[in-house]
């Protein structure tokens, strides 16, 4: 009986897993805002083995007789979108040992069932950069997440690079949140917090030296230390460093440790950035703005505008968003972009960043963040204009799976919240129920 | 206004001008002047220039739609404001607007907007112990504690919600506490508590659940702990009521307002005559001090906190329930039940879960904001919520409610905007904060719809209220332009 199972398991599997490999899937007739590329009225995305193999219209995409047909009439297809910095899924970094720890790593605590992930698929999000806190000057190393479906682990949401390493970032932070009165290890002051973190920078220099000078000498090598190896991938510009920040002092602050030590950098927040909107331009650093309800709610971010998004896009810098969720609600990713564009921001550069610069801050912009040939099969299905609040998302596509269909029960008590809506996830594989035997 | 203003500088000039012989010591000529017609004419001008330009200007408001909440929006509306009142609201081919009238048009009109419950203007932006007093943790339950006390009407929150439109505030206590104080109603424009206040004392904010829960072995440490503190703290009001009323009957023949034992009175169903108003009888400063004391001597030294609740047993003010879960929510409703109160229910982000319990009781939701995040007793919230509670004819209001963090405050605008989008039809989203929310409140004869008479509270949008990419281009309150911004 049990044989009998596993085998239907199998064949169910098989056909699965080969569904998508046989047959291009063509979604038709949707309005598709590519990103890079001008909208297309009446037009059609061909998806084959999770990627996007045509963008276009019937004039110019032909499509095979074997192709599997979606209609979208009267909806809207853009990119899936990408999440610069967010708390879903329950991880954590640092503890309370100590201010900077970049050994700590938020994939040692990703709970890949948490109801927050899925939410963000009801949302759109199809890439998220999941981060630990910001209490902390270095609160560890974040994660590059696309929220495929089905995750039993964390390992089933990562994205790898060409050598097989997963990729993330790591997580900075100045201003208040950092600066502890209680003394111990934590700074007391913003100039103390600089210069803790360039001494760190300065002693992963001296390790990184170290290294290079032993060569091929292993009996030269430095002690393997977990904190000074994560520091030297950032200043080999090898793992961004998200910042942190909010006062226009504090992100001048950021720029000026960038410039010393050469880091990658995207900063995050930027509550003050239409006061230094040029001065981040100049510095050619890329910013990742939050829209909330009201200014306030703490010290540094009671001079946050609406008005971020459309100062810095004048300025020429490049503007992505993020949900900071639980700061807001992933489901309700979109609405940021909306109020941007509410305080001045264009229409194209708000969506735009809620996609391609998005992508270009994690650098998986070759990957995902626009609708382009070859690129992941990364997409969400609107019910109308992306900045209404009317409009709903009604699929979340990733790698040319549905993850996310606000037609489907489960899902819609995802989107809309109720009773049960916030347990995790009970996993079962695609095809099947959970009645039928599914994992529990 | 500019143009009356302008001409009153144009007058100013002339007076420099005639004042010129005067410095010259021309004395016979001012005297002569002055007796003029010229000057009387002159003074008249300038009489009525200043006249108009007090806060009683008059002015019609026009709007492409004019949400009247009072009907169907009128297209093409013209709304009448004089001496801080509306005096006429209609289409512009019924309404003819005088010429003395500054006109001031936008897309969309809508009544000004109410937030049901909120805890701004007692705590501030800052979010800095010196600026958050919306509660005291010294006590569980300090029903004395008093809105007014501590409301700061210059609050950078105050002005950030009116430039969306919002123009009445329930604001008060916040819910932290088993009895964490009271609540009043205001306008959001204003310098002092006194210029802005409606109702001092509207409601007193009791919290039932997690939200109220004390630890390290203080009370209340549990949810049968809270019902069971504030039952003893309403039995006592009880007691003290009938103790009142008794000494009073011995010596007059006043009706009884308290009879019987509230635990085995089963006849002391919520008898609310119109659940949608729970404060049918706002008090005023003047007739809160005629609370009843006994007429009998001595009359017992003045207990603060014995006061209050003796004003809820008396059905004179309703507590503001904030519960979550199913089980609280029922909590509430059998405490009601049990001392013959009136309650608001706040929060319910349960309430879908017992729709018809709600309704048989008859008491009024406050529901959560839309957009509140779900977790912990929350966490079975849902943004249909407004549109179930809306189709089980069960009368609710939105809020922005309480945050202790960022953001600071919620906009009850854009909380609407989200029902709107989860099943509420706009008008009915509308209503949550305009005249749904005023009749929770009691304050539906004043505000809350764009009517003949009422306060002249108008927000004014260039185009779908909701939508987000609209923005709040002007607000209106009693009659006066208090915010000109976009937003």
């Amino acid at each position: 009986m049990k044989l009998k199972f596993f085998s239907v398991c199998a064949v169910f599997l098989f056909v699965c897993s080969n569904f998508g490999q046989e047959k291009p899937t063509a979604f038709i007739n949707a309005k598709i805002i590519p990103i890079v590329g001008q909208p297309i009225e009446q037009g059609i995305l061909l998806v084959q083995n999770g990627k996007i193999t045509a963008v276009g219209d019937a004039r110019t995409v032909r499509l095979s007789s074997d192709v599997q047909i979606i209609d979208l009439q009267g909806k809207l297809i853009m990119p899936g979108l990408v999440d610069t910095h967010s708390h879903v899924g329950e991880g954590s970094g640092a503890d309370g040992s100590s201010p900077i720890q970049p050994d700590v790593r938020l994939l040692d605590s990703l709970n890949a069932r948490a109801a927050s992930l899925q939410r963000a698929q009801a949302g759109g999000i199809t890439t998220v950069n999941v981060m630990p806190g910001s209490g902390h000057l270095d609160s560890g190393q974040t994660l590059y997440l696309k929220l495929r479906d089905g995750a039993k682990t964390v390992d089933d949401l990562l994205i790898y690079d060409k050598s097989g390493k997963y990729l993330g970032g790591i997580k900075f932070a100045n201003g208040t949140n950092a600066i502890r009165s209680g003394g111990g290890n934590f700074p007391g002051t913003r100039a103390k917090s600089a210069a803790l973190v360039r001494e760190q920078f300065i002693k992963a220099q001296e390790y990184r030296e170290k290294i290079k000078k032993a060569g091929n000498d292993q009996s030269k090598l430095p002690a393997r230390d977990l904190a000074m190896e994560a520091l030297v991938e950032v200043i080999d510009g090898k793992r961004t460093v998200h910042f942190h920040t909010h006062r226009h002092d504090d992100i001048l602050t950021v720029l000026r440790l960038q410039k010393e030590f050469g880091f990658k950098v995207v900063l995050q927040h930027v509550s003050e950035a239409w006061k230094v909107a040029d001065e981040i331009a100049k510095a050619n650093v890329p910013a990742s703005i939050i829209l909330i309800d009201s200014p306030g709610g703490k010290l540094e971010s009671v001079d946050v505008s609406y008005t971020n998004g459309a100062a810095l896009e004048k300025a020429g810098a490049l503007v992505g968003f993020h949900t900071d969720d639980y700061i807001t609600d992933s489901r309700l990713f979109l609405r940021s972009a909306a109020l941007a564009v509410r305080a001045g921001m264009s229409r194209e550069k708000a969506l735009y960043g809620m996609t391609m610069a998005g992508a270009k801050m994690l650098e998986l912009d070759s990957k995902i963040g626009s609708l382009e040939t070859g690129k992941d099969a990364d997409f969400i299905v609107l019910s109308g204009d992306p900045l209404s609040v009317y409009t709903h998302v009604l699929q979340t596509w990733v790698e040319g799976k549905k993850v996310f269909d606000r037609s489907d029960a489960k899902d819609y008590l995802t989107a809309v919240g109720g009773y049960g809506a916030s347990g995790d996830r009970i996993i079962h594989i695609d095809c099947f129920d959970d009645d039928f035997g599914g994992e529990k | 206004m500019t143009k009356e203003f302008f001409n009153a500088k144009a007058q100013r000039r002339k007076v420099a001008k005639f004042i010129n012989p005067f410095k010259v010591g021309v004395l016979f000529y001012i005297f002569s002047y002055f007796a003029s017609l010229r000057f009387c004419a002159f003074a008249l001008i300038c009489f009525f220039t200043i006249f108009t330009l007090n806060v009683n200007a008059q002015i019609a408001v026009t709007g492409e739609t004019v949400w009247t909440m009072a009907g169907e929006p009128i297209m093409n509306g013209v709304v009448l404001v004089n001496n801080g009142k509306i005096e006429a609201v209609g289409s512009a081919a019924q309404i003819k607007i005088p010429a003395n009238y500054k006109i001031v048009s936008a897309k969309v009109v809508t009544p000004g907007l109410i937030d049901a419950h909120t805890v701004i203007g007692l705590n501030g932006y800052l979010n800095q112990p010196h600026d958050q007093m919306a509660l005291d943790g010294s006590s569980p339950m300090q029903p004395e504690l008093r809105a007014i006390d501590a409301y700061n009407a210059e609050e950078r929150l105050i002005e950030w919600v009116r430039q969306f439109g919002v123009t009445t505030i329930h604001t008060g206590h916040q819910p932290s506490a088993l009895i964490s104080g009271q609540t009043m109603i205001a306008k959001t424009f204003g310098r002092t508590v006194e210029d802005v206040m409606i109702i001092p004392t509207a409601m007193i904010a009791v919290t039932l659940g997690d939200g109220a829960l004390a630890s390290g072995g203080k009370s209340p440490g549990t949810r049968a702990k809270q019902a069971a503190m504030l039952r003893a703290e309403l039995l006592k009001a009880w007691e003290a009521v009938r103790k009142a009323d008794s000494a009073r009957n011995n010596q007059t023949t006043m009706t009884r307002t308290a009879t019987g034992n509230p635990s085995n009175n089963n006849d002391n169903s919520p008898n609310v005559s119109n659940p949608n108003s729970m404060l049918n009888n706002p008090p005023t400063p003047a007739n809160q001090n005629a609370t009843v004391q006994p007429q009998t001597s001595p009359s017992p030294p003045t207990d603060l906190r014995l006061e209050m609740m003796q004003k809820v047993i008396r059905r004179e003010i309703p507590l503001l329930v904030t519960v979550h879960r199913a089980q609280d929510i029922m909590t509430a409703l059998r405490i009601a039940k049990e001392f013959n109160i009136k309650i608001v229910l706040d929060g319910a982000s349960e309430a879908h879960l017992i729709l018809d319990e709600i309704k048989a009781s008859g008491f009024p939701v406050i529901v959560h904001p839309t957009m509140y995040r779900a977790g912990g007793e929350t966490e079975n919230l849902s943004m249909e919520t407004a549109s179930k509670l809306k189709a089980a004819k069960i009368p609710f209001a939105l809020q922005s409610g309480y945050e202790g963090y960022v953001p600071k405050t919620r906009v009850v605008l854009f909380e609407a905007a989200l029902a709107a989008a989860n099943g509420l039809s706009k008008r009915d989203a509308l209503a949550t904060i305009t005249i749904d929310a005023a009749k929770i409140l009691g304050l539906d004869s004043r505000i809350g719809s764009i009517e003949k008479g009422k306060d002249a509270d108008l927000a004014m949008y260039d185009g779908d209220p909701f939508e987000y990419v609209s923005h709040c281009v002007g607000t209106i309150i009693n009659g006066k332009i208090v915010s000109e911004v976009t937003r």
